[in-house]
Order: structure tokens, then C-alpha cells, then sequence
């Protein structure tokens, strides 16, 4: 019975598992991967990354972007969002992906303009 | 899954209770609803987190610098790798994790008790290792100096640009300044136990070292820390007023403060997770063994607190990424 329902196919359907026991270790390997770059990329720190893009040096955005990767797979695979009905999804998915990208944009915005407060302000903050 | 969750009474009645909304048994979605909130409750901490950082953009510390320890590999400079390691077990153990889910489905008893013990093992793992990181950041390694506005001055070799500790170089001068115990002095006072070198001992060995210059806080547009001229050094030297070892809620040798106390806060509230996650896993392991899930018909609690496991394990990737990449 379980098997039946589980939805074996990741990446649009590029890649089918046979069994939901293969599936998993797939995902593991997959996460692996992605975590293995993270480091390299972390203890390397290739220079032309350096630059930056949107306010942020590009490493990180990559760094960013793989972990949200990371994040979609742990749910969807190992905690069988992808099985759940559209509605469910919605209901748990929605108020996070709503809420916390605005949380970060208005606080990191305002944490800007106080760097630049400080910065430029007349009052030495190193005495 | 719900196939084998058989409930006692089958209710047609809409108001007779064991309906499932959106195909989901109570628990699930109970426990689905509280992660949610678990997950806003840290994303909270971890934006308020990067709102110290950018407000402190240029003077942030450099986790590479901060997380250097490896077990075993004593002055071995190895950043990040084992928090690498810390994040593979955790990662692992939530496979093991769903893997007991899964045998779980298959009404496999002995699978599911395999797997739930790797599962604990991996979290117990998991928790020590946080434990020993703590440890290494609280112990500190090179040692610093404050100045009154509570900048970090740290020292570093003029020729390699490596990181120098403080008993490397100060001077030894005899004081009589002993720690203050409510014991010893104002009874209504007293104070943490004092630092192993004075300031003036570490200015007494900075001036006397030729090779010796500091390194402040500020980061230049490469990301690396500004290093001082020997000149520059010696002038900065005299706003020193502490000596900070290790790092607490309060001083921290590795610069800003706030790094440690939310350094301290997250990883501190994340542990706190994993534990409770630990034992929760512990409990379910004994039902499964004392057949309590046999006997009901279906492992739905596995399925349960394998949701609040993965949940842990989705919590690092995230500490993980703001905490040691970025």
C-alpha cells in the first residue's frame, strides 16, 4: 500500500526510483553532493565569486540558493510533502515562503541604513 | 499511509469525529502546524541575526578564522571541516530516519527498531559534537585585547600574518590584584575569575616583540581583516582597557560580541532541539520495541516524531549556511 503512494520520480520526473527505499538514498546522495560543494566552495573561496551582486558577494548567494535546494528536498522527500495533498502543501509551504523572505527584506534593509547611520554619522562609535 | 491507520469506529458522520482534513490524521497535521511555527520562531533568530551582520558589515568576524578545531588534530588548522562532518551525520541520521517511516509502512517491527536506534545514536552523535564546539569556542585559542568602546585587538605575526597568542609574548610583571569574592571583599560583590595575563603585561611583551602587530576588527573590501602598521600598532595599543580570553554573553576574543551571543542563542536553541528530539526518539524506540505500534495496527508516531527529526535536521542546513559559509 505504501508504495503505491508515494511519488517516486524527482527532478520533474528525470529521475524514478523503483522503491521508496531507493528513492531516499538517491535523495541522500543528492544532498551529499550539494553539501560537498558547500565546503569546497566554502574552503576555497574562488575569487571571481567575490564580487558583488545585489548587495551580496556571489558566493553567497550561491550558498543561499543550494541551501534552499537542500531545504526543498529534506521536506519533500524525507518528510513526504510531495505525497501530500496540493492543499496541505499550500497551507504549510504558503505562510512560510510569504512571511520569512519579508522578515529578511525589511530588516536586513533596515540594518543597512543603520550601517550607513553609523558610518557616515559625526558620532565615532570606536572610542 | 493512512490505509493501515484503522480507527475503531468508522464515522461517516461529519460530526462524529475521525474525519480527515486535507487527508491528513490529526497528529500529522498537529505536528506539521507546530513546525511550521518552530520554523518561524528560527527564522526570526536567524534574520535578527543577519541584521546585527549587516549592520556590522564591515567589522563582522570571519567564521573560517573562529572554527578551526578538528577532534584529535591539535593545531591543525581545519575550518569548517568539522562542522562538515556535524552536518553529514545529522543529514544521515535523518535517512535512517525516514527509513524507519518506511519500514514502519511495511508493518516491518525489527527494521523500524534498527533504524530508530541509528537514528538516536546519529542525534547523540550529533549533540556532542555541538557540545565540544562549544567548549573550543568558550575556551578561546589566541586571546585578545578590548579597548572602552568594545573593539577586539588581536595580535598577529608582522612576517607570516599568522594569528599570535598571548602567552606567547607578555611580560610578566608581579601584581598583588587578586579576584574579587564576596568572600574576600564587599560581601554584596563580586566578579568572574580574572583574565591569566593584565593589560599591562601584554603591552610590557607588545613593545618589547618587534615582530608583533595588531589587527582590528575592520574587514577591507576583499574580506580580509585590516592589519595594522608596527607604528599604528603601538598607538593603538594604549585603548586597550581588558584582556579577553575564550568568549562569553559578554567579552568575546574573536570580535564582536554579538557574534558570540548569538552564536550562544541559535546553535544553543538548535541543540536544545535536537536533544528534546533525541528523547523523543528514545520514548517511540522503547514503544516500538514493547510492540505498543504492533498492537495499534499502524506506526503513525514514527512517522510523527520522524517529522520533528527531519525538522531539526532542515533547522542546521540553515544554521549551517549563515552561521559558517556566508
Amino acid at each position: 500500500m505504501a508504495q503505491a503512494e508515494h511519488k517516486l520520480a524527482i527532478f520533474r520526473g528525470l529521475l524514478k526510483f523503483k522503491s521508496n527505499v531507493q528513492k531516499i538514498w538517491g535523495v541522500l546522495i543528492f544532498l551529499s553532493i550539494v553539501t560537498t560543494i558547500e565546503v569546497v566552495l566554502g574552503i576555497v573561496k574562488p575569487t571571481s565569486l567575490m564580487n558583488m551582486f545585489f548587495g551580496m558577494k556571489i558566493l553567497n548567494w550561491i550558498f543561499i540558493i543550494l541551501t534552499i535546494v537542500k531545504a526543498y528536498y529534506i521536506a519533500w522527500d524525507f518528510m513526504h510533502i510531495r505525497d501530500e495533498k496540493s492543499s496541505f502543501k499550500g497551507s504549510i509551504v504558503l505562510p512560510l515562503i510569504i512571511l520569512i523572505p519579508y522578515l529578511a527584506f525589511i530588516l536586513l534593509v533596515e540594518a543597512d541604513y543603520i550601517f550607513d547611520v553609523m558610518n557616515q554619522g559625526f558620532i565615532s562609535w570606536n572610542f | 499511509m493512512e490505509v493501515t491507520a484503522t480507527n475503531s469506529n468508522e464515522e461517516t458522520n461529519v460530526w462524529g469525529g475521525g474525519n480527515k482534513p486535507l487527508n491528513a490524521s490529526y497528529g500529522k497535521m498537529m505536528m506539521w502546524f507546530f513546525i511550521v511555527s518552530d520554523a518561524l520562531t528560527f527564522s526570526g533568530f536567524l534574520v535578527a541575526y543577519g541584521f546585527s551582520r549587516f549592520k556590522n558589515i564591515d567589522s563582522w568576524p570571519i567564521a573560517d578564522e573562529v572554527f578551526t578545531h578538528f577532534p584529535f588534530l591539535h593545531g591543525v588548522d581545519a575550518p569548517m571541516y568539522y562542522v562538515a562532518l556535524m552536518t553529514f551525520i545529522l543529514i544521515f541520521s535523518s535517512v535512517t530516519m525516514v527509513l524507519a517511516v518506511d519500514a514502519g509502512h511495511h508493518m516491518n517491527k525489527a527494521k523500524v527498531t534498527f533504524y530508530m536506534l541509528l537514528t538516536i545514536i546519529g542525534g547523540a552523535i550529533f549533540v556532542g559534537s555541538q557540545a565540544w564546539e562549544w567548549k573550543n569556542f568558550i575556551k578561546g585559542e589566541y586571546g585578545a585585547l578590548e579597548t572602552r568602546g568594545g573593539q577586539i585587538l588581536q595580535f598577529v605575526d608582522a612576517d607570516t600574518g599568522k594569528r599570535v597568542a598571548l602567552e606567547s609574548f607578555a611580560a610578566t610583571i608581579a601584581s598583588d590584584r587578586a579576584t574579587h569574592e564576596s568572600s574576600n571583599g564587599l560581601w554584596f560583590m563580586s566578579e568572574s575569575s580574572l583574565p591569566n595575563f593584565s593589560v599591562e603585561e601584554i603591552k610590557a611583551g607588545f613593545t618589547t616583540s618587534e615582530n608583533l602587530v595588531i589587527r582590528g576588527e575592520k574587514i577591507d573590501d576583499k574580506g580580509h581583516k585590516i592589519i595594522l602598521s608596527r607604528e599604528a600598532s603601538l598607538a593603538k595599543i594604549n585603548d586597550a582597557v581588558g584582556v579577553v580570553e575564550g568568549a562569553n554573553l559578554i567579552h568575546n576574543e574573536y570580535g564582536n560580541r554579538l557574534f558570540a551571543d548569538f552564536f550562544f542563542f541559535i546553535t544553543g536553541f538548535h541543540g536544545f532541539h535536537v536533544f528534546s528530539g533525541v528523547v523523543i526518539n528514545i520514548i517511540i524506540f522503547f514503544n516500538v520495541i514493547r510492540g505498543t505500534y504492533e498492537r495499534r495496527g499502524h506506526y503513525e508516531m514514527v512517522e510523527k516524531v520522524g517529522l520533528y527529526w527531519h525538522f531539526v535536521d532542515l533547522v542546521w542546513v540553515f544554521v549551517f549556511t549563515f552561521f559558517y559559509l556566508v
